[in-house]
Order: structure tokens, then C-alpha cells, then sequence
């Protein structure tokens, strides 16, 4: 199935970004919210990612606001979500949340329609349950800063059809990326290794081994990392990472992604990193 | 703080090599210098839009208006 109207649902930092790079390569765009407010700034987001892209990358040169945002519809309400080819999910990462918009979005949308999953952690398989048809559920990892980002990590459920994959990797080869499929398990590989990769520097830092700046700086120079993990956790947001962290804890029931204590105590001062103006860095 | 220091302390935030190694002047190209990458152009704008309080436009979504602290500078004046 050629895909060519998305439905983006979850209106936030990702969802904007990712409905922003669809509409970009071409895509007709619905970006749906139950929140008046979240859309209102996510038209905002529009606006800065393009402005972003456009000093970034000169892949971008050509590419005209206006084009972007006649692709795009933010609405709050269901229209037009019939005639979606694939819904992309990227709504709060919690089981049931994802199970009520996937069981309400099948009723919404015509028979065939592939539903994707921005899921950081949460099994595909699990989530292919909430459909009649598993087959159509597949895991699509964009990655932060996305228009920027060549790959997307495609996770394969159990169920999840050659047909469905076949059709999300074309579409995701219009965006000129390409898809980097793997087996479904928690954490699937990006932030199964990630997660332990910053929380392991969390405790570095929590330790007195060293300071936030060097231990992102040794990944830097040293590794050519274009981002320190620490550096990471704050674009990231550290409450989302904690999250995650513990979605894998829960998931493998292994202490070697139990959470650094100096994670949990920064969220619950409201430390959360560039989102909340403070995390290992002031922003 | 003048402009042109609050610009250098935000480059020096986000350099991409040592401290040490990065001497520049206001005059010079630091992506030509490679100090900075393409995630410090993307922060600029927001940081330039933030700090002043200035939209800046499509029209000046130009590398050549942030390649230096001067054209920083001259690019803030012209709009403030």
C-alpha cells in the first residue's frame, strides 16, 4: 500500500516534528491533539523546527513554510481520519493511554490503515493486542532532532505483517531515511542501550567521579559523540528518561536499569533539563 | 553585558572543541574554523530570538548572518 496521508496523534515535541518532516517530504498531514493548547503550540513548533532545519541543513534550502504548513491540519477533532494511511502514535508513554487511542483510531479509520508506534519502550506486540488486526501495528522510533535524522528505528511485532513493513519503509525512503528494523523487545535496541548509557553517567556524576561537562566532554572528543549522554538526557527530559528506565526495569526485571537516585531526586525538584530551563545544564 | 559578549559566551557554551583551542575573534568564521556544528546553528536562532526578543525571519535564515560575533551583532542591531 502506498502511503500518503499521515495521521501524527500527539500533538507534542515529538509528534510536531515528526508531522513537520512528513509534510515536508510530501505527505498530506493530520496533527491531532486533545489539547486546544498543545496545538496551538505546536503550530509554533512548526515554525521553529523550519527555522531550525533551514540553518542546519541545506538539504532544506528550497523548502517554503507556507508549502510545509498547507500540508499540515491540526485539529482536535476526528475528521479526515478515514481516509489515513497510517496513523503514527506519539501520545505519553503509558500503557493504557496507548491502549484507548489505539482501540478508538481502528473504529476511526478505514480497514488496511498501518498504525505506528513512536513507542521509546513499550512492547509492539502488546500494543498490535489493542487491534483486530495485529498485523498493521508496527514500532517507528523517529529520533530527536528528526527532520535531521537519516535513520528511523523500525521495530517488527510479532504479528506485524511484511506488507505493513514494506509499506512504512517506502514511505519513510520519500523522507530520505532509511529503516533500521529490529526484533521487539522493551527498549528495542536505541534505548535499551541509551537508557543504561545515561543513567550509568547519572551515576558518575551522583558519585563524584566527575562533573556533568566532563564526563559529556570525554564522549565528545573522545568518542566523537555529537552529544554527551548527559547532554542527551536533558533534550531528552529527564522525567521521560526516568520513565523509561523504569519501564525497563519493570520489563526485564534486571537491577542493571534500576535508577540512578540523582535522576529521580533532579525530577522531583523539577530539574527535568532543557524543557523546565535546568537539568545537568542550565539552559 | 553587551551584545557582543553575551554572543561569545554563548558560542563558548557550545563549542565543539576545547576551550583552550578556541581563540577567535569577532571577526571570524567559526564554522569556517570548525569551533561549532550544525546543532549550535539550529540553537542560535532560538537563543538570538529568546535573549533579544527579535523574530528572526525566513528571509534571514542565513548562515552568513550568524558565521561570526560581528554579523551576530549587525544582524541583532538591524532589528532591534
Amino acid at each position: 500500500m502506498e502511503i500518503k496521508m499521515v495521521a501524527v496523534v500527539g500533538a507534542g515535541v515529538m509528534g510536531s516534528d515528526v508531522a513537520f518532516d512528513f509534510s515536508a517530504a510530501g505527505f498530506q498531514v493530520i496533527l491531532k491533539d486533545i489539547h486546544q493548547g498543545i496545538l496551538e503550540k505546536a503550530e509554533k513548533k512548526v515554525k521553529q523546527t523550519f527555522k531550525m532545519v533551514k540553518m542546519a541543513s541545506r538539504e532544506f534550502k528550497d523548502i517554503s513554510l507556507d508549502e510545509i504548513q498547507s500540508r499540515i491540519s491540526f485539529q482536535i477533532d476526528n475528521t479526515n481520519l478515514d481516509d489515513v494511511d497510517l496513523v503514527l502514535e506519539n501520545v505519553p508513554e503509558c500503557l493504557e493511554t496507548k491502549e484507548t487511542v489505539f482501540r478508538e483510531l481502528e473504529g476511526l479509520c478505514k480497514q488496511g490503515t498501518i498504525f505506528a508506534s513512536n513507542t521509546s519502550c513499550i512492547s509492539i506486540t502488546k500494543l498490535s493486542s489493542f487491534l483486530s488486526d495485529p498485523s498493521r501495528m508496527v514500532g517507528a522510533h523517529f529520533m530527536n532532532p528528526v527532520p535531521l535524522k537519516r535513520i528511523v528505528e523500525v521495530v517488527k511485532g510479532v504479528h506485524t505483517s511484511e506488507e505493513t513493513l514494506d509499506s512504512l519503509e517506502l514511505a519513510l525512503k520519500k523522507m530520505k531515511k532509511r529503516a533500521i528494523v529490529v526484533n521487539d523487545y522493551p527498549g528495542f535496541v536505541a534505548n535499551r542501550l541509551s537508557h543504561l548509557f545515561m543513567n550509568e553517567a547519572a551515576f558518575l556524576v551522583q558519585d563524584g567521579v566527575a562533573d556533568a561537562k566532563q564526563v559529556d566532554l570525554l564522549f565528545k572528543q573522545g568518542y566523537g559523540h555529537a552529544m554527551g549522554p548527559l547532554e542527551t538526557a536533558d533534550l531528552i527530559g529527564l522525567d521521560t528518561v526516568v520513565n523509561s528506565l523504569n519501564v525497563l526495569y519493570e520489563s526485564y526485571q534486571d537491577s542493571k536499569f534500576r535508577c540512578c537516585p540523582l535522576l529521580k531526586r533532579m525530577v522531583d525538584a523539577g530539574h527535568l533539563g532543557r524543557k523546565s530551563g535546568r537539568g545537568f545544564y542550565g539552559y | 553585558m553587551e551584545i557582543n559578549e553575551k554572543i561569545r559566551g554563548f558560542i563558548e557554551e557550545n563549542l565543539v572543541v576545547f576551550e583552550d583551542e578556541a581563540t577567535f575573534s569577532d571577526d571570524d568564521n567559526i564554522f569556517e574554523l570548525g569551533f561549532v556544528n550544525s546543532l549550535f546553528a539550529m540553537r542560535m536562532v532560538s537563543f538570538i530570538e529568546s535573549e533579544f526578543d527579535i523574530e528572526v525571519e525566513n528571509d534571514d535564515l542565513d548562515l552568513k548572518n550568524f558565521s561570526s560575533v560581528n554579523r551576530v551583532v549587525d544582524f541583532i542591531n538591524r532589528k532591534i
